[in-house]
C-alpha cells in the first residue's frame, strides 16, 4: 500500500537502523497483541472442544433473541448485529483519529477519538444491558421433575431441549409452591406477588398459560461459563481500550503530542482498539453466528 | 507530511507516505459492512430454512471464511500491517500459523471425547441425543 517503495537492495540487517523499520513501542504493541490473540484464541478453542464433546448445544438463535424495548418479541442476531457495528464504527473513527494524526492535525484527532471512545461506550452499555437480560431471564426449566423459573447464570443453563407438553402437566403437580408463585409471576406482572403469593396451588395451576410456558430441560452449565467468561474478557478490553483512548484524548488536548512532533502514541492505541475489534469479529462468529 | 515531525524516531529508515485521502478507510468499512450484513443474512437463512445437516456445516463454514476475510482487512487497512515492512509482519503472521494445530487438534478431542463417552456410556447417550444417532456419533474413527 506504501507509495514510496523500500529502495532496493536495503541491508537491513547491517546495523545502524531497525531491521524491522519500526518504532519500539508500536512493535512491541504487535508483540503483545499477537499473544493476546492466543488467550483469546485459546479460550474461544476450549469453548470448541466442550462444544464438540457434547451431544446437545443450545441454538443461539434462541438463546439470543431479544432487543431492549422489544419485549418478547423473537429476534434472534438483531442486538448483537446491532453491537458488531458499533464496533465497526468505532474502528473506523479510530482509523480516521490516526489518520489525522499522521497529517499532525490536532483538532482532527480529538474529534475522532472523542467518537471512538463514544462508540466504546455504547458497546459496553449494550453489553450491561445484554447480561443483564441473561441474568435475570426468566425461563421456565424442568429440574427433577419439577418445574423453576431460572436465568442463564455460571451454574445453570436454561436452554436444554423442549419438553413434551405431558411430561410438563406431570411436572406441574409435583412443583413446589414457591416454584408456582415464581410462573405466575412471571405471566402476570400486573399482579400483586403478595396476592399470587397467597394463592392455593389448585388456584395458582389454574392461573398458568400453558401454551407460553415453553417448558425445557436445563442445557449445559458451561455454556454461560464460556459465555459470561470471554464476553466479559473481551467487554475488560473494551473496557481498558477506552480508558487508553481517553487518556490519550487528555494528552492530545494538552498539547502532549504536539511539543513530541508526533502522534504515535494514537497510533499503538488505535492497534489495541483495533484489536479489540478483531476479537469481536471471532466472538461474534463463535457465539451467536455459528 | 510533517516530515521533521518523524526525525527523532532512530528506528524508522523510511516512511510509507501516509495516504492523502480517506477514501480507502470508507471503502474497507463498507467492506467490513457489507461482509457483516452477508454474515447476517446467511445466519438468518440458516435460522428460517430447514436444511440437512451437511448444509448448515457448509454454510457455518463459508460464514467462517467471510470472518476470516473481516480479519484480514481489519489487520491489513486498519491496523495498516500492510504497509509494514515484510521481515516485521512475518514475525506476527507466522507464529499464528500454530492456530492450524490448536484449532484442529482440539475439536478433534472434544469431538473424541464424545463419541467414546457415547459409546461406552450408553445412559448419557440416550439422555442427552436430540436426534436419530449417527454412525458419527459413536465411532471413534469416523475417518478410517
Amino acid at each position: 500500500m506504501a507509495t514510496t517503495a523500500v529502495v532496493p537492495g536495503t541491508k537491513w540487517w547491517n546495523g545502524g537502523k531497525s531491521p524491522f523499520n519500526v518504532e519500539y513501542g508500536k512493535l512491541m504493541m504487535w508483540y503483545f497483541l499477537m499473544s493476546d490473540s492466543f488467550t483469546f484464541g485459546a479460550l474461544l478453542i476450549s469453548y470448541g472442544t466442550i462444544r464438540f464433546s457434547s451431544n446437545y448445544w443450545p441454538d443461539p438463535n434462541e438463546v439470543f433473541n431479544a432487543f431492549p424495548g422489544f419485549g418478547h418479541m423473537n429476534l434472534p442476531l438483531a442486538f448483537v448485529s446491532l453491537m458488531t457495528f458499533i464496533l465497526i464504527i468505532s474502528s473506523v473513527t479510530m482509523v480516521l483519529a490516526v489518520h489525522e494524526g499522521h497529517r499532525g492535525n490536532k483538532a482532527g484527532v480529538i474529534k475522532w477519538m472523542f467518537w471512538t471512545i463514544i462508540g466504546g461506550l455504547a458497546f459496553l452499555g449494550c453489553q450491561a444491558w445484554e447480561w443483564t437480560h441473561m441474568i435475570t431471564g426468566e425461563n421456565v426449566v424442568m429440574i427433577d421433575g419439577k418445574l423453576d423459573v431460572v436465568g442463564q447464570t455460571l451454574t445453570i443453563n436454561p436452554w436444554g431441549a423442549h419438553v413434551p407438553d405431558a411430561v410438563v402437566s406431570e411436572a406441574l403437580a409435583k412443583t413446589p409452591h414457591d416454584g408456582l408463585v415464581d410462573i405466575v409471576a412471571m405471566q402476570k406482572h400486573d399482579m400483586d406477588h403478595n396476592a399470587i403469593a397467597a394463592m392455593d396451588d389448585a388456584a395458582l395451576i389454574s392461573q398458568i398459560d400453558m401454551a407460553q410456558l415453553h417448558v425445557r430441560q436445563t442445557g449445559p452449565p458451561l455454556f454461560g461459563g464460556f459465555f459470561f467468561g470471554i464476553t466479559g474478557f473481551h467487554g475488560f478490553h473494551v473496557f481498558s481500550g477506552v480508558v487508553i483512548n481517553i487518556i490519550m484524548l487528555i494528552m492530545a488536548q494538552n498539547n502532549v503530542f504536539e511539543r513530541k512532533g508526533h502522534y504515535l502514541m494514537i497510533e499503538k492505541a488505535g492497534l489495541y482498539w483495533h484489536f479489540v475489534d478483531l476479537v469481536w469479529v471471532f466472538v461474534f462468529l463463535c457465539f451467536y453466528l455459528i | 507530511m510533517n516530515n521533521q515531525s518523524h526525525t527523532e524516531l532512530a528506528e524508522v529508515t523510511y516512511h510509507p507516505e501516509p495516504h492523502s485521502g480517506t477514501a480507502h478507510i470508507w471503502r474497507t468499512t463498507i467492506i467490513l459492512s457489507v461482509i457483516t450484513v452477508i454474515e447476517l443474512g446467511l445466519g438468518f437463512l440458516m435460522y428460517f430454512t430447514d436444511f440437512p445437516h451437511w448444509l448448515d456445516l457448509f454454510i457455518k463454514g463459508v460464514i467462517v471464511i467471510l470472518s476470516l476475510a473481516k480479519a484480514f482487512y481489519i489487520v491489513g487497512v486498519f491496523m495498516h500491517l500492510g504497509d509494514e515492512i515484510r521481515n516485521m509482519i512475518m514475525t506476527v503472521v507466522v507464529p499464528l500459523l500454530l492456530f492450524v494445530w490448536f484449532i484442529a487438534a482440539f475439536l478433534w478431542d472434544g469431538s473424541s471425547f464424545r463419541a467414546l463417552r457415547n459409546r461406552y456410556d450408553t445412559h448419557y447417550k440416550e439422555r442427552t441425543i436430540q436426534h436419530e444417532v449417527r454412525d458419527a456419533d459413536t465411532a471413534t474413527h469416523p475417518l478410517n
